[in-house]
């Protein structure tokens, strides 16, 4: 037998890559949480088709999950992998591109046959497997399907159900290449199937039978040791952006002390903060899913007057149909959070491919001046803190805020140093008090040092008052046509959301120098990419620096006086250009801008490349 | 000792706001009539709320001195079951009218019904657009000239109350604005009743459609052309109290009472959805010969559905207690964790 040598690795990039029912999102799920309990720095990114089955076999039904984890600080999924696990010829060919040359395949040979490569298009007479075109890769041909159904014939399952044990054998196979540890996933199926034996002892011997392959033949010569990353010191889990964000609204709600009400509509890729949210009931959170994306909204704004802690989330084309409500929140001043996890546009656009174009959306996408708070974050573990810091926003401020996530981080996992409950900043909200008849009169229109009005909710004696989508006199809250109210009006909508600039964090320069040649000033899901980038232009002698805007509107106080500090500003963006032009309309710097529209993540090369065009 | 509740006075529910509906319009009098209801229901008055859409009929809110919420069109439904859901001990009142609540806002029309949240929702149908001066609206007949219809709409109209009774609606009335007692007996009704309650109110806009109820309002007419249904009488109408409805199987007739025995008569059950149904369909064009009367009061009720509002807190405890409360930073946590050192 061929001794089995161990090699030392800092960083891997495994893509799993296999039809849309073949179970790859889990067995790349799966991958990630071992990852992550064995102490790796890690990013992921799932990347699938709309359809829930797409035609079997064929290209477009190729569902990946790409995984980047290292004993080093992992930024983003990866740009190549290292490693492709393909199980049919149209998974293979759809990734073989991203495959770094010399890269591992593993290849699932029964994918392989005729009826796959008709599917996949692939010209007669052509077999990757035994053509000669892999010569550049390290190619391991596994009978998957074979070796699982002889490990599971006298399981008494029928073909199909022993067919979809397959991912496990894979699972299995990479957990011993790679010395992850297998005990969460057991207790992952055991969980899973616990109502149904037959098929939770079919998968853990499967997943038992992939690592005993890679132990017991001689295909594989290495295996690979990844040390755990050295992180900041402290208590990490797994997290995705949507689990996350779900989680910083019912914190945000734990600490005003206010219910939460969730009015939503289903949509990709936001529906799963709904189903994350609808499970914590014993929370005192209220989810309601409505008839449409319209009453979804409204009736969160029915909450918001109740004195609920008032979201809606959605994605663009919802956001688009909730237009108006957005209008009469800001209208009413009342406290609400929207949720837009973007996805690419317009119209229906790529549902499961991520995008930034929908910031113009946020900040103008409403009929008459009607300014709102933006934040956008730019992690999945960040989401956690700008959906509590958009619920405090709003409450505080009496003011709708509009969250900004994208499929890419939404769907992205990584490892998070989560914070206690007590360390979270207090979010202090009181209703306005009863009052007697002999009181003055309540005016519901009356503005604080914020410029924030009550909020006075229904129930309370004395304090009865009628608000609406017609405009209002100030402190009074009457209907009122008169021209130079409704200027003044206008102005104070607009001053209330400028004035939340007093309230949030200056901008800082995640890394790099403070001044320099080029900052490159990037927002939402891109931080990662444009974070590898920058460290990869230092290193080889650049002055660039990186800054990522998570306060959209209004913008961080010192954010020109940074822009005014390099020679050049660079504005990467997965849109035709829209922070961008807010930058140079407010600041008048000749920021240029770098976009990309694929439905796809910036690779760091690409950003560099863009760099070094623009200072070589 | 037992809190002396002050005495509401239909004067307490008036706002300081003034009125600005044309004069002459049918609104005044529904305006009314609630503020004349609502002081008998021994409810202080911060836990009244009037939520309306857009239209004429939606600036109601701002005439009572309640909390109230003019929002925008076709949405009040919905927003009015948030805060039901949410706020379960007050009492929601929506306002609407035809265009509002079958048109723009028909798809929140509907679902509110299903999920029968103890909302009240009055609708005040005239059949036109008024606000906007003066085009067709759902509830228009065909052939209506309008500003929009020059040449006669071409539309077939909606019939409010087979659609609600198609909706599930669990309590489903009509009543109209000349008719003061009965309209107050109808919207105390749709107060009781557990779950949404739909009023429709036949309303006069007098300046663009002015005189469209006026066969079933005007005394020399109505008795001759309304039917006023109540629980447990016989279905009688006519001018002397001489005509009556049987039903053939499931086919409704008209009979002389001079040759028919009132004792043959349909007697009206409120809660028989198959004869409400049947009665909701007594919408001819009254111009026609033979046509049926159109039947005021209350069509259908259903007293055995949970309210929406009930079964969204039930859950809401039965989670709280079967879980327990929940704890923040177990749930932040997660189920795996590991110590970076």
């Amino acid at each position: 037998m061929t001794a089995i040598t161990d090699k030392d690795l800092e960083s891997v990039v495994i893509r799993f890559a296999g039809d849309s029912g073949d179970g790859m999102q889990l067995t790349g799920t799966q991958f990630t949480n071992a990852t992550a309990l064995h102490g790796n720095d890690l990013a992921t990114f799932p990347d699938f088709p709309a359809e829930i089955r797409a035609p079997l076999g064929t290209l477009a039904g190729v569902s990946g999950f790409q995984i980047h984890f290292g004993s080093t600080q992992i930024n983003t999924p990866g740009d190549q992998s290292d490693v492709l696990v393909a199980m049919n010829v149209a998974a293979f060919k759809v990734n073989i591109k991203n495959l770094k040359k010399g890269g591992v395949i593993i290849l699932n040979s029964d994918g392989f046959d005729s009826k796959n490569l008709r599917l996949a298009n692939v010209p007669e007479d052509q077999n990757p497997i035994n053509d000669g075109s892999l010569a550049d890769y390290d190619v391991k041909i596994v009978d998957v399907t074979k070796i699982t159904r002889a490990a599971l014939a006298d399981s008494g399952m029928t073909t199909k159900e022993i067919d979809r044990c397959k991912n496990m054998f894979v699972l299995g196979l990479v957990y011993w290449m790679y010395h992850r540890p297998i005990e969460n996933t057991l207790e992952f199926l055991r969980t899973k199937f616990k109502k149904n034996e037959a098929v939770m002892n079919a998968n853990i011997k499967v997943l038992n039978a992939g690592w005993n392959y890679g132990e017991t033949t001689e295909m594989f010569a290495n295996r690979y040791t990844i040390a755990p990353a050295k992180m900041e010191s402290g208590v990490y889990r797994g997290i995705m952006g949507n689990q996350a964000a779900a989680l910083g609204l019912i914190s945000a709600s734990v600490k005003s002390g206010l219910p939460l009400f969730y009015g939503t509509y289903p949509i990709t890729p936001a529906s799963d903060i709904l189903h994350d949210l609808s499970k914590y009931k014993n929370f005192d959170i209220k989810t309601y899913q409505a008839e449409d994306e319209i009453a979804g909204i409204c009736a969160a704004i029915g909450a918001a007057f109740g004195g609920h802690l008032a979201v809606t989330g959605s994605s663009g084309p919802g956001i688009a149909l909730k237009g108006e409500a957005i209008g009469l929140a800001t209208m009413l001043e009342l406290p609400l959070v929207i949720l837009n996890i973007q996805r690419a546009g317009p119209s229906t656009g790529m549902p499961t491919k991520t995008e930034q174009a929908d910031l113009n959306q946020a900040m103008f996408g409403r009929n008459g001046e009607c300014p709102v708070v933006v934040l956008a974050a730019q992690s999945p573990s960040d989401c956690f803190t700008l959906a509590y810091e958009a619920c405090k926003i709003a409450l505080q401020h009496m003011i709708p805020v509009f969250f900004l996530s994208d499929g890419y981080i939404a769907n992205g996992a990584e490892p998070w140093k989560f914070p206690n409950s007590a360390d979270l900043e207090p979010i202090n909200v009181s209703f306005a008090k009863e009052r007697a008849a002999t009181d003055d009169k309540f005016m519901p229109y009356f503005r604080d040092e914020k410029l924030s009005r009550p909020w006075a909710i229904p129930g309370t004696k004395g304090l009865e008052h009628r608000i609406g989508g017609i405009e209002k006199q100030n402190v009074t809250g009457n209907i009122s046509y008169d021209a130079a109210n409704h200027e003044l009006m206008t102005h104070l909508r607009q001053e209330k959301v400028d004035k939340v600039a007093d309230f949030i964090p200056l901008q800082t320069i995640d890394s790099g120098e403070e001044s320099g040649d080029l900052l490159l000033l990037g927002w939402g899901g891109t931080y990662g990419a444009l974070r590898t980038a920058t460290a990869q232009m230092i290193a080889e002698g650049y002055k660039v620096s990186h800054a990522q805007v998570r306060y959209i509107n209004p913008f961080p106080k010192n954010l020109g006086e940074i822009l005014g500090r390099f020679k050049t500003v660079v504005v990467p963006e997965l849109n035709n250009g829209q922070l961008v032009k807010i930058i140079r309309d407010k600041y008048f710097v000749d920021a240029i801008p770098y976009n990309k529209i694929q439905g796809l993540p910036f690779m760091s090369h690409e950003v560099i490349a863009k760099i070094k065009q623009i200072l070589d | 000792m037992t809190a002396v509740v002050e005495k509401l006075t239909a004067k307490d529910f008036s706002s300081d706001q003034e009125v600005r509906w044309c004069p002459g319009c049918g609104d005044y009098s529904i305006l009314k009539q609630v503020q004349t209801i609502l002081p008998d229901l021994g409810r202080p008055k911060e836990e009244f709320v009037f939520i309306s859409g857009i239209g004429c009929s939606s600036r109601f809110p701002y005439y009572m001195d309640t909390f109230g919420m003019h929002s925008i069109h076709g949405r009040a439904n919905a927003i009015a079951t948030g805060l039901k859901a949410t706020r379960p001990e007050l009492s929601v009142w929506v306002i609407s009218g035809d265009g509002d609540s079958m048109s723009i806002g028909g798809n929140h029309f509907i679902h509110m019904l299903r999920r029968n949240p103890d909302i009240n929702l009055l609708v005040f149908n005239n059949q036109i657009y008024g606000l906007t001066k003066g085009q067709y609206s759902p509830t228009s007949e065909q052939g209506k000239v309008t500003k929009s219809t020059p040449m006669g709409s071409i539309d077939y109209p909606f019939n409010p109350i087979a659609l609600s009774l198609g909706a599930d609606g669990t309590f489903v009335a009509r009543t109209m604005d000349r008719d003061p007692k009965h309209q107050q007996a109808m919207i105390r009704r749709a107060y009781d009743h557990q779950g949404t309650s739909l009023v429709e109110i036949y309303q006069n806009c007098n300046v663009f459609n002015d005189g469209a109820f006026e066969i079933y309002t005007e005394k020399s007419s109505k008795k001759e052309q309304t039917l006023m249904m109540e629980h447990g009488q016989p279905l009688v109408f006519g001018e002397n109290n001489d005509k009556g409805i049987k039903l053939d199987g499931f086919k409704p007739i008209i009979v002389d009472l001079n040759d028919s025995s009132v004792n043959d008569l349909w007697i009206h059950d409120e809660e028989d959805l198959v004869k409400a149904t049947i009665l909701s369909r007594f919408y001819d064009d009254p111009a026609k010969g033979d046509h049926f009367p159109r039947p005021f009061g209350v069509f259908y009720v259903n007293n055995h559905k949970d309210t929406f509002d009930k079964l969204f807190n039930d859950q809401m405890a039965y989670a709280k207690e079967k879980m327990g409360k929940g704890d923040l930073d177990k749930l932040i946590a997660g189920k795996e964790t590991w110590v970076v050192n």
